[in-house]
């Protein structure tokens, strides 16, 4: 602890103490705690409790108040915990009878306070903090503390119980940790005696009759297995396993959340990964027992795990299925399809029970759905998924949505009235629809899907969610529709199915709804960007009445709308000029200039941030990929643009106007050979300090460094931080130590630290480049191009980007700081109080 | 009680209902799909329509080639539109008391019924129902009247040719009532036989029973209706809506603890959403007119179109389209606009806040401000002038058979760039292009419907819960041409009574209580007695007074006085004579008690047997048989009358007597 600190800590603790003086705010108990944890496990606690008798005091000056408020009895339960952490600290605490006083029966939890729960969860904190050596868990066991943790796992107060349950596993980690060293085996008299209580209070709550105590239990349990990955771990299974396999037997209905939660923490646990554990057979039962929808979770879970016997798997993946199958088989004969599941698991009367009630079909279905949307995004699939009757399955799903599907059963007709409109079900299968098109090859289940999709893309009454999924699902399946293969041989339908689809866009592009003419251009850019290599997709985008839609709705009333569209057509832009202009409706223009100004227009006037942010990322995709009107004058259009950010407020748009400086200093660099990188090839003869000298011209005429160095002052610390990394690359480039001796100090400061001085610095340079344009006098060397470099030389960079690295409110978190906040605050308290008065 | 059904239009009923004496009927809708039968009626001379070939048999015989004309594959009668009228001869519609109209799309009938059959009772509607009402039946006679055609076909129409027409001429149903459209005196006349209602205003019938209109949320001023008597309560449901578009919310309260709900009038495309087809309405207008088409919408002069107006004010500037006119051209344009905006009391609760601001109710106003929106009598005078295209033409008759709406389906039908987009549900879009195919223009079917769709009725169904349901046949079953759909039917328990045209229903409840009033004196002077606790009873005296359908009992009549002389006896006199009433029974007789009391008075033989509804006992030396039941007991004795009367006081001393 430093000085100052300990100078504030006494009067402080007198603040504390003090009943009439309450602390208003409670996050400052919190942070001083936090400090002296910090304080705590860097010094010896011993020493600093001694070196600071302020906080003995303190606490012996809480425990005789007669009245104490339940925050500072709270507090100080948890910081005599910290402090109890280091044994010897325990043991001086002990002496004083600190600890018996407030963690044993004298203490509060025989009085009032213990009505509080912040008094409770102050204890049940301090207790495990104190947790650190055999001292602490003796002192539990002799002092009945135990049993109050045990009473208190059923605290009404959920922080309370949730706490308990974390100090008991705790507890149980740490006494068998610490005092174990060879392997017990089940009822052995070497497990502790505090291990063997929690143990036993475990496989009580379980036998017991209280869904809560066993739900109390099996938490304890998901989260011992969760942390810790010991041997002990599986003689405590063994322990346990025979109650929880009659629990699994009996009715799990409420229990059965609880029992997924343990099984998948122990699947996960390497202890349990050889496929001959007992687990597994308790697994086996659970997916067998638990009503399919609280199996769904276990299901997917041990698919995930890798160590999951094949037969398990398997099963699992029926679980998953079996929803899927009643849906398939509600709406196609037997002979059309051959179901998804195999004869033996037919036994189906739960889950279509549950399909055939209105309040838990939905549910069902979309859970089973994204688990298998979940499972399919799995880069190596555990088990063979049969691809061709799921995808049936889900097409039957979204058909039963929109009442296109025809019932073949009593539960089909049931399932469509359920089924008509719900959002919830469309969006889960217009995802695991959208998943499931990696897999498919077959050409003629692809039409029905395109006809399914296109059904919802056109349908008026898709919800604008429903539709965003739909889009998204469309791209992924026109994605494999157009792989190189299938867009050759299968061009008839592949246009058929484009030119439906940029029918329907169109008509999207036109919607009242805001959201969903979002979601249409933001489909188009997704679709232009990887699909615009291909002549006859452009053939089929620009027969269509898309791209002008597209440029009309830059105008759009709705700022988001305008960005998307101006994405669009960043990407539209890159392929009109491929596309061969009809004569008639060609009147002369150039398209692509039309549309620069068109976004250069929007960069400078647009009143809302979301379309100028989205003109400047698509400005530095153009640099990046070479966009034609950019070849022809990238200078000026660089210049331009970063002009129209110089001028911005919007902190965004001048971190996009920044990569755009990035990517343009990066590529004339590598232009003319002066990039770091070792394999740039060096296109002209010229020596180093020639090529230097052009680029240092060709950033001087873009005003690259006046951009960088005004975003360096910026006020925003994005845009500083941004623009402080592209100058250090630049500096790295292009500065010379030998450049400062050759070019003189400059009217500069030798060495810029703070960013006062900076702006200085900055300011004075920029002045006079200004001022002398023509290069005489004083300015000639500054208006040089090399100039600048002595300001690169000149700036700590480096500093400067460890400050600004810094959160604003580095200053402000210093435990100096704290400790006068807590006095100050008091200070008004008194005031305010005395105003009253 | 009994309905009697007159129309099979779902959505256009016309049902008679006879309760206690009152007969009443409900809507008279007027079916105008037979239209779709006949030729356009052209405001310009049209040398396609004019040119027709007439239609020969298949045998050569050319007798009906005047009357009928082959237009584009199908076969038209070349005559004035003809309507399909409710049914005329299952009852005497001249003996109906009133008739109550539930909204202005109902009421079509009206002149037909109240100027041709006798009617002479009264009709009830409330004043914006019978203000637009007025305004759709103007331009109905306008348009026909307008084009005037001298031919009137009638020969097609013989049972026997009809036989031998191509579909649908072959498959009209009852050509025989179909009639030409009526005149504005006509109108005139029926509309002033209406009484304006307001909402929740009690109207008595006759004293017998009392009927109520309720707002039920579709159009301006329209109306579910309830009927009921002291103990029995009818409610009529047509048109309604719970959709939040321009009408007060639909009253539902009100409808609760109907004996019978006749249920009419719901959507008529159960899959399309009104929202999303309001959404698909603009895409399509945007779409066209931004390739530079023109939109046609045919429509009604009220209703939809104000929402339609209200949403394209909101849409048109995002859509770019703020120099697009918008052109609304009926007869009865300004006066439908200008009504709209009057009418605040009829209207939802936001926009009858904006009365208070003081503001125009519905953004048209707006519109038509900033000559956005403007509007024509006819295509003929200033909207030549005017008329800039690319343009939207709001304009009727959604049949495409009369009205300006032909002009502009003669003038745009040939271009690709055009759209007609449909948004009224009461005409199949299909058939009433049929005489204008070959078609260019494209065009949409975007029907916009806002009444109950069948998740909406199931919800209305299970709040108010009405002991019966009673509705057309066809929301018993799915339509034909979705039959999986079960969704898009009726399901409530116990499934609905459904009806079809010229079908005679009798209510599934009886009558079983009326109430009648006891006059002060008369109830003065009753006793009543505590048969049970909690339950009195006393006998009445009294003579009933009928009245206008009231019941009153009044004091009876003194008993006659022994005449005095031997004056002629007065009138009152003529009043029946009361006998002096012998007191009524009541109570059990407990037979072990009576047992005893038989023989302590010398019946020693006494045996007793329970039978199935009560006892009998024996007296086997007397011959005698008492038989006790709980209502009734009998005494058989063999001609003993002293027997019979011992016997009987000792019966009676176990019972009360009042």
């Amino acid at each position: 602890m430093d000085r100052e600190c300990a100078r504030l800590l006494p009067p402080v603790c007198a603040v504390l103490a003090n009943t009439r003086q309450l602390i208003s705010d409670d996050t400052c108990l919190e942070k001083l705690l936090d400090w002296f944890k910090v304080l705590t496990e860097a010094e010896s606690s011993l020493l600093l409790l001694q070196e600071n008798p302020c906080l003995t005091e303190l606490i012996t000056c809480v425990l005789k108040l007669e009245d104490p408020s339940t925050t500072i009895v709270s507090f100080i339960l948890r910081l005599t915990g910290i402090f109890a952490a280091s044994e010897s600290c325990f043991q001086h605490l002990q002496q004083g009878e600190f600890l018996s006083s407030l963690f044993g029966e004298e203490g509060p939890i025989n009085s009032s306070l213990w009505e509080d729960a912040s008094v409770r969860s102050g204890w049940v904190e301090g207790v495990r903090s104190m947790v650190r050596h055999q001292s602490a868990i003796q002192f539990l066991c002799s002092s009945g503390a135990i049993d109050v943790i045990f009473t208190l796992q059923g605290d009404p107060s959920l922080f309370v119980a949730s706490a308990v349950s974390r100090l008991l596993v705790h507890i149980l980690t740490f006494s068998l940790q610490s005092e174990t060293t060879s392997p017990l085996s089940t009822k052995d008299c070497s497990w502790p005696m505090c291990a063997r209580m929690i143990i036993t209070h475990i496989e009580e709550s379980l036998k017991s009759s209280s869904v809560s105590h066993i739900k109390q239990a099996l938490k304890l349990l998901t989260s011992v297995f969760g942390c810790c990955h010991d041997r002990w771990t599986e003689v405590l299974w063994s322990w346990i396993a025979e109650p929880i396999e009659s629990l699994l037997k009996e009715e799990p209905g409420q229990t059965g959340h609880s029992l997924v939660d343990l099984f998948l923490s122990m699947a996960r646990s390497p202890v349990f990964g050889c496929p001959e554990c007992s687990l597994w057979t308790s697994v086996t039962h659970a997916l067998k027992y638990l009503n399919p929808a609280q199996a769904g979770p276990l299901a997917l879970g041990v698919l995930k795990c890798q160590e999951c016997p094949q037969a398990v798997r398997i099963q699992a993946l029926n679980v998953l299925l079996q929803p899927m199958d009643c849906v398939l088989r509600s709406a196609s004969q037997p002979l059309e399809c051959p179901g998804l599941l195999g004869e033996s698991v037919k036994d189906s009367a739960v889950v279509e029970n549950l399909l055939s009630s209105k309040p838990s079909c939905a549910g069902l279905l979309c859970q089973t759905l994204a688990h298998l949307e979940e499972l399919l995004c799995m880069t190596s699939l555990p088990v063979e998924v049969p691809h061709i009757p799921l995808l049936q399955s889900v097409m039957i799903t979204l058909q039963f949505c929109n009442g296109l599907a025809t019932p073949v059963s009593c539960l089909g007709s049931r399932m469509s009235r359920i089924l008509i409109g719900c959002f919830r079900v469309q969006r889960s299968a217009l995802d695991l629809l959208g998943a499931l098109s990696q897999c498919a090859s077959d050409v003629a289940f692809k039409e029905s899907v395109f006809d399914t999709l296109l059904k919802y893309l056109e349908g008026p009454d898709s919800s604008p969610t429903v539709l965003k999924k739909s889009f998204q699902a469309t791209f992924k399946w026109i994605l494999c529709l157009c792989d190189p293969p299938s867009f050759s041989n299968h061009w008839q339908q592949t246009e058929q199915v484009l030119q439906r689809l940029f029918l329907a866009l169109q008509k999207r592009m036109c919607s009242p709804c805001w959201e969903v003419r979002d979601s249409a251009l933001e489909f188009l850019t997704l679709l232009v960007k990887h699909l615009r290599e291909w002549d006859r997709f452009r053939q089929v985008l620009f027969s269509s009445e898309v791209p002008g839609l597209t440029e009309d709705l830059l105008q759009d009333p709705e700022s988001y709308v305008r960005a998307s569209a101006v994405a669009a057509m960043g990407q539209l832009s890159f392929i009109i000029h491929l596309v061969p202009k009809i004569p008639a409706l060609d009147d002369g223009s150039n398209k692509e200039e039309d549309i620069v100004t068109e976004l250069h227009k929007i960069l400078s006037t647009d009143s809302e941030g979301f379309p100028r942010r989205a003109v400047i990322r698509v400005f530095t995709d153009w640099l990046r990929e070479g966009h034609v009107e950019v070849l022809k004058d990238t200078e000026q259009f660089v210049s331009r643009a970063i002009q129209a950010v110089n001028g911005d407020l919007d902190w965004e748009v001048k971190v996009s106007g920044l990569e755009l400086a990035q990517v343009f200093s990066a590529q004339t660099l590598s232009q003319l050979g002066l990039a770091g990188c070792p394999y740039s090839a060096v296109l002209s003869s010229a020596t180093r300090s020639t090529r230097l000298n052009e680029s240092l011209q060709i950033f001087q005429r873009v005003k690259l460094f006046e951009f960088l160095f005004g975003a360096l002052c910026d006020c925003d610390r994005p845009v500083a931080q941004k623009a402080c990394e592209i100058l250090l690359a630049l500096k790295a480039q292009l500065y010379d130590d030998s450049l400062t001796d050759r070019l003189g100090p400059g009217g500069l400061p030798a060495e810029v630290h703070s960013l006062t001085q900076l702006e200085t610095t900055v300011r004075r340079w920029m002045s006079q480049a200004q001022s002398n344009p023509s290069g005489d006098g004083n300015g000639a060397r500054s208006h040089e191009p090399h100039s600048v470099l002595l300001v690169l030389g000149t700036v700590d960079l480096e500093g400067l980007r460890a400050a600004l690295d810094k959160s604003s409110d580095h200053i402000e978190k210093s435990p100096q700081s704290l400790l006068q906040d807590i006095l100050a605050t008091v200070g008004t308290l008194e005031e305010n109080e005395a105003d009253c008065y | 009680m009994k309905l009697y059904c007159l129309s099979g239009h779902p959505t256009l009923p016309c049902n008679v209902l006879k309760f206690k004496s009152t007969t009443i009927m409900l809507d008279c809708g007027l079916d105008m799909t037979s239209a779709l039968n006949f030729l356009p009626l052209p405001l310009v001379q049209s040398p396609r329509l004019s040119k027709l070939p007439g239609w020969v048999l298949k045998d050569g015989n050319t007798f009906l080639d005047k009357e009928l004309k082959d237009c584009s594959g199908h076969v038209f009668v070349d005559s004035v539109p003809e309507f399909c009228l409710p049914e005329t001869e299952l009852l005497d519609l001249s003996t109906v008391d009133v008739i109550l109209i539930s909204n202005y799309h109902c009421m079509m009938a009206l002149p037909y019924i109240t100027e041709c059959t006798g009617f002479t009772g009264t009709v009830y509607a409330t004043e914006p129902t019978v203000q637009i009402g007025r305004l759709l039946m103007e331009e109905l006679v306008n348009s026909i009247e307008r084009v005037p055609k001298a031919q009137s076909a009638s020969l097609w129409k013989n049972k026997e040719v009809q036989r031998l027409l191509p579909a649908p001429l072959k498959d009209a149903v009852e050509v025989s009532t179909w009639r030409r459209c009526y005149t504005m005196p006509e109108v005139n006349s029926a509309l002033s036989k209406i009484q304006l209602v307001g909402y929740s205003q009690k109207i008595e019938l006759f004293g017998a029973v009392q009927v109520t209109p309720l707002s039920s949320g579709y159009a301006l001023g329209s109306s579910n209706w309830i009927i009921q008597s002291h103990y029995e309560k009818v409610s009529y449901v047509s048109g309604s809506s719970l959709l939040t578009t321009h009408p007060q919310p639909m009253d539902q309260a009100s409808l609760k603890n109907s004996d019978v709900l006749i249920l009419t009038g719901l959507t008529q495309i159960p899959t399309a959403n009104p929202d999303g087809m309001v959404g698909e309405f603009c895409n399509n207008l945007a779409m066209t007119v931004r390739s530079g088409g023109n939109v046609l919408v045919p429509c009604y002069p009220s209703g939809v179109i104000y929402d339609l107006l209200e949403c394209l004010y909101q849409y048109i500037d995002s859509a770019g389209l703020s120099n697009v006119p918008f052109y609304f051209i009926s007869p009865v344009a300004n006066s439908s606009l200008e009504f709209s905006q009057i009418f605040a009391e009829w209207l939802c609760h936001n926009k009858q806040t904006k009365v208070y601001l003081p503001e125009p109710p519905f953004p048209h106003a707006e519109l038509i401000q900033t000559n956005k929106l403007k509007h024509y009598p006819s295509i003929h005078g200033d909207f030549s002038n005017d008329f800039k295209q690319p343009c939207v033409v709001f304009t009727g008759h959604p049949s495409l058979r009369f009205g300006d709406v032909v002009h502009f389906m003669e003038l745009w039908g040939k271009s690709s760039l055009n759209t007609i987009i449909f948004t009224e549900p009461d005409f199949s879009y299909l058939d009433a292009l049929a005489p204008y195919q070959p078609l260019a223009m494209k065009c949409v079917y975007c029907p916009i419907d806002t009444r109950l769709n069948f998740i909406q009725v199931s919800k209305l169904l299970k709040e108010v819960q009405p002991l019966h349901v009673v509705c057309p046949e066809q929301y018993t079953q799915p339509p034909p041409t979705q039959s999986h759909r079960t969704d898009l039917m009726i399901d409530c328990q116990p499934p609905p009574m459904s009806y079809r045209r010229a079908e005679v229903l009798t209510l599934p409840f009886k009558r079983r209580y009326e109430k009648i009033e006891i006059m002060p004196e008369l109830a003065d002077s009753l006793v009543p007695l505590e048969i049970k606790p909690g339950i009195s009873l006393a006998t009445v005296s009294a003579m009933l007074h009928t009245k206008d359908n009231k019941h009153v009992l009044q004091l009876p009549p003194k008993p006659a006085q022994p005449p005095a002389s031997k004056k002629r006896k007065r009138v009152s006199d003529d009043l029946p004579e009361c006998k002096p009433l012998k007191p009524l029974l009541s109570g059990a007789i407990p037979v072990d008690q009576f047992v005893q009391a038989l023989e302590k008075h010398g019946f020693s033989d006494v045996k007793v047997e329970d039978t199935a509804k009560g006892h009998i006992v024996l007296l086997q030396e007397a011959e005698t048989l008492i038989q006790i039941e709980e209502d009734s007991t009998h005494i058989i004795c063999d001609n003993d009358e002293t027997l019979r009367v011992k016997l009987r006081d000792l019966v009676l001393k176990f019972l009360q007597k009042f």
